[in-house]
């Protein structure tokens, strides 16, 4: 487990992760939806394992449901952390 | 089309012997590592990795007592004995407390709903996160054609089976995107110690006319975890006779 979550370290590790799911690389924004970028709930509860491995964050399912963007996924891991 | 990777372990739970017992030799003889789990019977778990060993396949047996244990360990050990991840998961570990309705205390329907389903429930959502990651996964739920069929005297069992049916269709659905299946198999009048006090009308009362054999069952288990059924998930294979026909 890495102990670094700092927002650059977060959002490596979202960055990363998105293109298993079918994310083209070049979609992938602070600003874009999971929806715009057909993330499901699926890929989102495997993203949350990846988080929680990388940084030790555990997210349940009330807070993946609450987060729209990346960039909300990133902060909310970063708040937790913190 | 997925395939399974070359080393895997499945993890038959309630494998001591019958039904069980027959699967994870069936898994076994697929080129499965198998952790052979028991709650009680130690010498029978550790005569069924005998006998896989002999048919030079690879067990181990793990102790635990999946409804009221922590699945993690059981899982974590599994990998560790064997050295691969748990990428089949087959549910069967089950109990009966049988008497009709009107008779049946809270504690017979209770113990039989935490073995027969809620235990499946924490295997399967324990067995999720290497099976995703892997892209690969078999889960397979040892149901009964009591549930989908009335068996007087077996209210708790049939609400557990037919609850394990349901939850099959349901989970299937949430990760088949993974490479990951989910499917029952439902036996019908199986010879084993389970059903050796089930009298001789049942029997007849079978179309076959005869009881099945736990091989039977385990054949039915083998093909749903090998690759061969990638595409097949959600279902309930029934193994029955025509029971349930």
């Amino acid at each position: 487990m890495a102990t670094t979550t700092t927002p650059e370290a977060v959002e490596k590790t979202v960055y990363g992760a998105l293109p298993q799911f079918g994310v083209e690389e070049s979609d992938i924004s602070r600003d874009a939806t999971f929806e715009d970028l057909d993330v499901d709930s699926l890929d989102l509860a495997e993203l949350s394992q990846i988080i929680e491995d990388e940084h030790g964050v555990q997210l349940k399912g009330d807070d993946v449901a609450k987060i729209k963007t990346v960039g909300d996924a990133i902060d909310l891991v970063v708040n937790r952390a913190a | 089309m997925s395939h399974r990777p070359d080393t895997a372990v499945a993890l038959v739970t309630g494998a001591s012997k019958g039904i069980g017992a027959a699967i994870a030799q069936a898994l076994a003889a697929d080129g499965w590592a198998v952790a052979v789990n028991y709650r009680s019977d130690k010498d029978g778990a550790d005569r069924t990795v005998a006998a896989i060993e002999e048919a030079g396949g690879k067990a181990v047996a793990l102790h635990g007592d999946v409804a009221n244990g922590a699945p993690a360990e059981l899982f974590k050990q599994a990998e560790e004995q064997l050295g691969a991840p748990v990428l089949a998961l087959v549910n069967n570990a089950g109990v009966t407390a049988d008497g009709l309705a009107i008779q049946m205390d809270d504690e017979d329907w209770d113990i039989v709903l935490q073995t027969n389903l809620t235990a499946a429930f924490r295997m399967t959502r324990g067995a999720m996160r290497p099976m995703i990651k892997a892209r690969y996964g078999r889960v397979i739920n040892v149901a009964s054609v009591v549930g989908p069929r009335a068996n007087a005297g077996q209210a708790n069992y049939a609400a557990a089976k037919a609850g394990l049916i349901g939850m099959t269709k349901t989970i299937a659905h949430e990760v088949a995107k993974r490479g990951v299946t989910v499917n029952a198999v439902a036996p019908g009048f199986i010879e084993t110690d389970m059903t050796k006090d089930v009298p001789e009308a049942v029997k007849e009362a079978v179309p076959a006319r005869r009881a099945g054999t736990p091989e039977e069952v385990a054949a039915a288990v083998r093909f749903l975890a090998s690759d061969d059924a990638g595409y097949v998930t959600g279902t309930t294979l029934f193994v029955d006779g025509g029971m349930s026909a």
